[in-house]
């Protein structure tokens, strides 16, 4: 009676197992499609949106810098320009500094150090977008309007002009970046929002960065120290190459962030629909004409296809970060 | 015992809630007449019992909200066309007049001392002009020792009626700005920097030394920023004062346009004030829920009775008598939904 009772509580047991797993299998099948529904449909619906805007416009609609809603002519390379150099120009503030924090903390700083440095990078990150858009505005801006913005400017175009033990110098104008820093001093504009993107992306890629730094087994250090490695050249050496892939992981992360950060840029880049050689003029990346301008876009208006079609470009440009970033991951063949 | 505390919350929360039985109206669209509509929705709600939720986004997007009815009413300052009117079903009225200021930022200028042109500010905005030092600045300030400054024009970057009303002034004093620019909420601006609202350019004026940009009064006021006298048509320099406002606004014939779309930029008087606008209000003709449509024109029937005070002591000029009746009459007559 007891082993009857025993065989049939198994074989119900199993029959439990049997219907579970294949309804877990569909599940799991179910979700992954989802995440190439959801790709597909956002890619479409910006693309039919963008529709009527590549009709009007053609391929001059990359190339052209009109923004002008009264007359109807729209151009997406204003917006393209800024995007792509605020994002660079945060990257090159912004690797070399999470490089140095993730370096000091994972070889140089005192134990007792390590922890608090390590929280406050990681509250860092967690701080939402539109307050460093505000903190940008209300102190970075003055600060770079009323001191830093007038000297550089000063440096470049020949004003600074004193004597010193008799003898009259002058700074002379140095052509190319005297261009490159021109303008009346906004505060605002490319370079500003620039500086804050970094702010707002070092965060992750020193976090990133500390923590492979981190797994790199000890004995491949303590072997290069052996042989009398110093510790630069352990990093360059052992730690960089073994940790490769993570890194510049951490940095497309970084990157990625920076392209389609909104709020942050809106407040501090300036809005005006032009290009300018000077990196403090005013301009604007594709994520905050579209805050600006989508609220009062007509539907069915040109303006309207043109900001999803400024929508399509921006996914366009991700899948060509994207695209670099495993061409320099790809694995290194060795003979 | 928890059983019986647990009822008597609910039944406090229950009674709370009939008590709070006010009518909600939803309004969105420009940033120029915010401050009034708050004020008006603040001390009409004891006697009227409706409660207003004003959301200042722009007057374009106040039209598109509008055009999509997802508000009981839109605000705009630009008076939008018979034809969109008549396609979108709207009807469009005026609730009060208002001007706006050019405000400056320049080191060793107080308030209502520069003086400026029509000319001017278009040329400033073109680009044209692009140091404060310049001869034509000059020509007209003999005693004002200006500085080697660069100009650093500032304007609305989101779509707004200010811009509109900015921009259709700069058209009437430039043809050069007429042809090449344009006027309406959103104009593709040859040089300077965009801020986001009212307070935006007004935040970004303080802070650029050689700035400049325009506002309407309110904030202009409110602020205590830098204003700077213009030229009007009589060629009268004038600040921009109550007593300015009021003058532009009392020669104005609103018996010869429709849809009361004034235009109140540069009327002729010795002592008016060139820049300045109505702001309109934009209702359904067939509206969705006929009783919020009546709680809107309720709301500002009081505001037209006993708004005016509010009105004044925020810079605002009410409207004349004649133009409040003939509202009443045409909300009579387009508008269903009992006041």
């Amino acid at each position: 009676m007891q082993q009857a009772a025993t065989i049939a509580g198994l074989a119900s047991g199993r029959r439990r197992t049997a219907i579970g797993d294949p309804i877990f299998a569909a599940l799991a099948r179910v979700a992954g499609v989802f995440v190439l529904l959801l790709l597909g449909s956002l890619i479409l619906s910006l693309f039919i949106g963008g529709l009527p805007a590549f009709r009007a416009f053609g391929a001059g609609f990359l190339t052209s810098t009109a923004w002008d809603p009264v007359h109807q002519a729209f151009g997406a390379a204003v917006s393209v320009y800024g995007t792509l150099i605020t994002s660079i120009l945060a990257l090159i503030f912004a690797v070399p500094l999470a490089f140095g924090i993730a370096f000091y903390l994972t070889e140089l700083a005192p134990a007792w150090l390590r922890r608090p440095i390590g929280t406050a990078i990681e509250l860092l990150a967690a701080v939402p977008s539109i307050i460093y858009g505000m903190w940008g505005f209300f102190v970075i801006v003055p600060i770079m309007s009323q001191y830093i913005e007038p000297w550089i400017i000063s440096l470049f175009d020949g004003s600074i002009e004193f004597t010193l033990a008799g003898m009259d110098i002058q700074f002379p104008e140095v052509p190319i970046l005297e261009d490159l820093f021109s303008g009346p001093p906004f505060g605002t504009g490319l370079a500003t929002a620039a500086m804050i993107l970094a702010v707002m992306v070092i965060p992750f890629i020193a976090a990133t960065m500390r923590d492979v730094f981190d797994t790199v087994p000890a004995v491949y250090k303590e072997s290069a120290y052996g042989v009398g490695c110093t510790t630069w050249e352990v990093m360059r050496s052992i730690v960089l190459p073994y940790t490769r892939v993570s890194v510049v992981g951490g940095i497309m992360l970084g990157l990625g962030r920076a392209l389609g950060e909104t709020m942050a840029v809106t407040f501090v880049i300036g809005n005006a629909d032009r290009i300018s050689s000077s990196l403090f003029s005013s301009g604007n990346t594709i994520a905050s004409i579209v805050a600006l301008e989508f609220p009062e876009s007509p539907a069915g208006s040109l303006k309207l296809a043109s900001l999803l079609a400024l929508g399509f470009i921006l996914f366009v440009i991700s899948f060509i970060v994207l695209a670099i970033s495993r061409y320099l991951l790809r694995p290194k063949l060795k003979v | 015992m928890r059983l019986a505390m647990l009822t008597l919350l609910a039944a406090g929360l229950v009674a709370a809630q009939q008590a709070n039985a006010q009518t909600q109206i939803t309004g969105a669209g420009s940033t120029f007449a915010q401050p009034i509509y708050q004020k008006w929705g603040e001390a009409a709600r004891p006697t009227t019992n409706i409660s207003l939720n004003y959301q200042a986004i722009g007057s374009g997007a106040g039209i598109n909200q509008i055009n999509n009815r997802t508000v009981d009413f839109g605000a705009s300052d630009m008076p939008v066309k018979g034809a969109d009117l008549a396609a979108h079903k709207l009807m469009q009225f005026p609730t009060v007049i208002g001007g706006v200021d050019i405000i400056v930022n320049i080191p060793g200028v107080k308030p209502n001392e520069l003086k400026l042109t029509g000319a001017i500010l278009a040329d400033i905005y073109l680009g044209k002009i692009t140091h404060w030092n310049d001869k034509q600045i000059t020509a007209i300030n003999p005693g004002l020792k200006l500085p080697h400054t660069a100009i650093a024009p500032v304007h609305r970057a989101d779509g707004s009626g200010t811009t509109f009303v900015f921009t259709d002034y700069l058209g009437m004093q430039s043809d050069e700005w007429k042809s090449k620019v344009g006027s309406s909420t959103s104009v593709a601006w040859p040089v300077g920097a965009g801020a986001k609202g009212s307070d935006g350019v007004a935040a970004t004026v303080k802070q650029i030394q050689g700035g400049i940009g325009y506002d309407e009064s309110a904030y202009a006021a409110t602020n205590h920023l830098t204003t700077a006298l213009l030229k009007n048509k009589a060629g009268q320099f004038v600040a921009p004062t109550m007593a300015a406002f009021e003058a532009a606004a009392a020669s104005a014939d609103w018996g010869a346009v429709q849809n009361f779309a004034i235009d109140l930029n540069d009327e002729p008087g010795a002592a008016s004030w060139p820049i300045e606008s109505a702001t309109f209000v934009l209702l359904p003709t067939d509206p969705k829920d006929a009783n919020q449509s009546g709680a809107v024109k309720k709301f500002f029937d009081w505001g037209f009775a006993h708004g005016d005070d509010i009105a004044r002591s925020l810079l605002y000029i009410p409207l004349p008598a004649s133009v409040h009746t003939a509202i009443r009459a045409a909300w009579q007559k387009e508008v269903p939904g009992t006041m």
